[in-house]
């Protein structure tokens, strides 16, 4: 502790820079046990940063990003130039949006209402049945709801024909996509969604409610007064969280869920990269797409951060 | 919380109940639905209608989806990943997280902020894709194992974790002549176990269900993992993966799908029972903010 305050006053001498030798020496352990995770950090993570000046160049994999010739902003102009751009930007933007209004809300309600039960095998035994979805891949889900909504045979669909003599294509059909993808997406997700509110919960002092109660507040104005304000904190982190990362939709969810029949309402920008990237080999191009996707990711963030510092909150950094 | 013994509350606790047990069963329907029509007899699919239980009892899909050793394979594929992978995970950011949770490190700093800022902004699909490509990784099963070696909210999570555990003990450990990796391996991860517990089953479910790497890394169909099976076969509808000597009408394309759904959920189902002591705690470990 001396020789760091010492350090700090005082231009650095000799003996400082031993002392710093001998400091790493001293804890050559712990420097050696981070090099690995720092080694993954630069190769996996920053490398790819690297890579992106790749957006910039016409690369060829044989050249290398070294090799390439540089164009400047030619493929931007060429991705904002577009008609495509305008349609992938309405569909990212929509389903982060339904996301937002009928997603968000719905785990908050359930603890709330997880919380009401004073039977706790009861909770429990709900709880165990609505965590299940959570453990299961996209592809199960989405093969679930495949397997329930087609038109051969599911069991929806037969439960339809049965009931109105109609049978309705809700996987083919562009007008049902949006709400297919939100609805896995509660499916899968609500009942997890609420083990932060609960946990959130569990902190609420019960003199409140005793308080209420005398005051003659009933159920419904118990939750409304002193419930919600007690977790509020915790849903407006969430939501900050949510924001940024509003442009990523649920890139493995909605790959398996588009199909030549919804390109036009289910292509976002994730799945025009991995398209014109690796299917096509368009690379700077691509790149370029990522790239924008990432800039506008990141402004997200902290924008969100900000605004919820503006409001009060504690922000998430 | 006692709450009175009045109507409305009775009213209250009667709905909210109801609507709870209905919000599980709907949960799970979908499974039970799934399970029951893999073991229904070919015939009885045939006549339609939502089957909760098999009257006629018939092993067929299996006996086709085991016909040939494609999913078999690709189910030794997944286990291989998820084991190892899982263990990679685990040794790769308990040794990150324990130089970073000690205070007096130099350069703890710089590094943990560039850990955060990965969280952040990346480098996306296709420069990662070269990345991997460039190492020669593409078609073996380490692409699917290290690009994801650490994950950086866990290793934070974890690193906060550490700190929160006595020096005391580290400087006992030292004086009786442990060395920093002594002290990690002997000390710090025992008293971790819930902790460890939490992040091996989280990262172990990931392994299990990823498979968009697989798709981006992998031609060679042999090294398939099951989740990249189960798209081929549920969603992209090719049955082709049993023996076809079979004759066809034995068996029922939607039973197969379903026993193929089943086949690759079951191993992440036999671990739910022993997950769900630790989720709990995990997740609030994670919602600790520091």
């Amino acid at each position: 502790m001396k020789a760091e305050t010492a350090a700090q006053t005082r231009p650095a001498t000799r003996s400082d820079k031993n002392l710093l030798w001998r400091d790493i020496i001293k804890n050559r352990w712990l420097y050696i046990m981070l090099i690995p995770g720092v080694l993954y950090f630069i190769i996996f993570k920053y490398i790819p940063m690297y890579g992106i000046t790749m957006a910039f160049q016409d690369y060829t994999p044989y050249k290398g990003i070294l090799g390439s010739e540089w164009v400047g902003f030619k493929h931007f102009s060429r991705f904002f130039g577009e008609p495509q751009f305008w349609t992938l930007f309405r569909n990212t933007f929509l389903l982060a949006i339904y996301n937002m209004v009928f997603f968000f809300p719905l785990p908050i309600v359930l603890a709330l209402m997880l919380n009401e039960v004073r039977r706790e095998r009861f909770k429990r035994f709900v709880q165990t049945l609505v965590y299940v979805p959570h453990f299961v891949s996209w592809v199960v889900v989405v093969g679930v709801f495949y397997m329930l909504f087609t038109t051969e045979g599911g069991a929806i669909n037969e439960l339809l024909y049965n009931l109105t003599g109609q049978k309705v294509a809700f996987l083919l059909e562009p007008g049902w996509f949006r709400t297919m993808i939100v609805g896995q997406s509660i499916w899968k997700e609500v009942g997890w969604g609420t083990i932060i509110f609960l946990a959130a919960l569990s902190g609420v002092d019960t003199q409140l409610y005793e308080a209420a109660r005398i005051d003659g507040a009933n159920r419904w104005r118990q939750t409304w007064h002193i419930t919600l304000p007690a977790i509020r904190s915790t849903i407006v982190i969430l939501l900050i969280l949510r924001l940024g990362n509003f442009l990523d939709t649920g890139f493995e969810q909605i790959f398996l869920m588009l199909t030549p029949t919804n390109r036009d309402v289910g292509e976002v920008f994730d799945t025009y990269v991995y398209t014109k990237g690796l299917t096509q080999a368009q690379y700077s191009y691509s790149a370029a797409v990522g790239l924008f996707k990432s800039v506008v990711g990141l402004a997200l963030v902290l924008g969100a951060n900000k605004l919820a510092k503006k409001f009060g909150e504690e922000g998430v950094y | 919380m006692q709450q009175d013994k009045t109507w409305g509350n009775r009213i209250f606790d009667f709905l909210n109940h109801g609507l709870l047990l209905l919000i599980g069963i709907v949960t799970v329907i979908p499974f039970i639905y799934i399970l029951a029509v893999s073991f229904t007899s070919p015939s009885e699919v045939a006549k339609g209608g939502f089957i909760l239980f098999p009257k006629e009892f018939s092993l067929a899909a299996y006996r086709y989806i085991f016909s040939t050793d494609t999913l078999i394979r690709s189910l030794g594929v997944s286990i291989y990943i998820t084991v190892v992978g899982t263990l990679i995970n685990l040794l790769f950011t308990s040794l990150m997280a324990y130089p970073l949770s000690r205070r007096y490190l130099r350069g703890r700093q710089p590094i943990l902020l560039g850990v955060l800022f990965t969280m952040l902004f990346s480098g996306g699909m296709i420069p990662t894709y070269f990345v991997v490509k460039s190492l020669h990784l593409t078609d073996t099963l380490w692409s699917l194992m290290l690009p994801t070696a650490i994950s950086a909210f866990n290793l934070i999570v974890l690193k906060n974790f550490f700190q929160a555990i006595p020096d005391e003990l580290e400087d006992a450990a030292k004086i009786d002549g442990c060395n920093d990796v002594g002290v990690l391996f002997r000390i710090v991860l025992p008293l971790s176990m819930p902790a460890m517990a939490t992040f091996s089953l989280f990262y172990a479910v990931a392994h299990w269900n990823s498979f968009f790497s697989a798709v981006i890394y992998i031609n060679d169909s042999q090294k398939w993992p099951v989740q990249v099976w189960l798209r081929e076969i549920v969603i992209l509808a090719q049955s082709r993966i049993g023996d076809t000597s079979i004759e066809e009408t034995e068996i029922q394309p939607l039973t197969i799908r379903m026993a193929v759904i089943v086949f690759s959920t079951i191993p992440i189902m036999l671990v739910y029972p022993f997950l769900q002591k630790h989720f709990a705690k995990g997740v609030m470990l994670g919602s600790v903010k520091g």
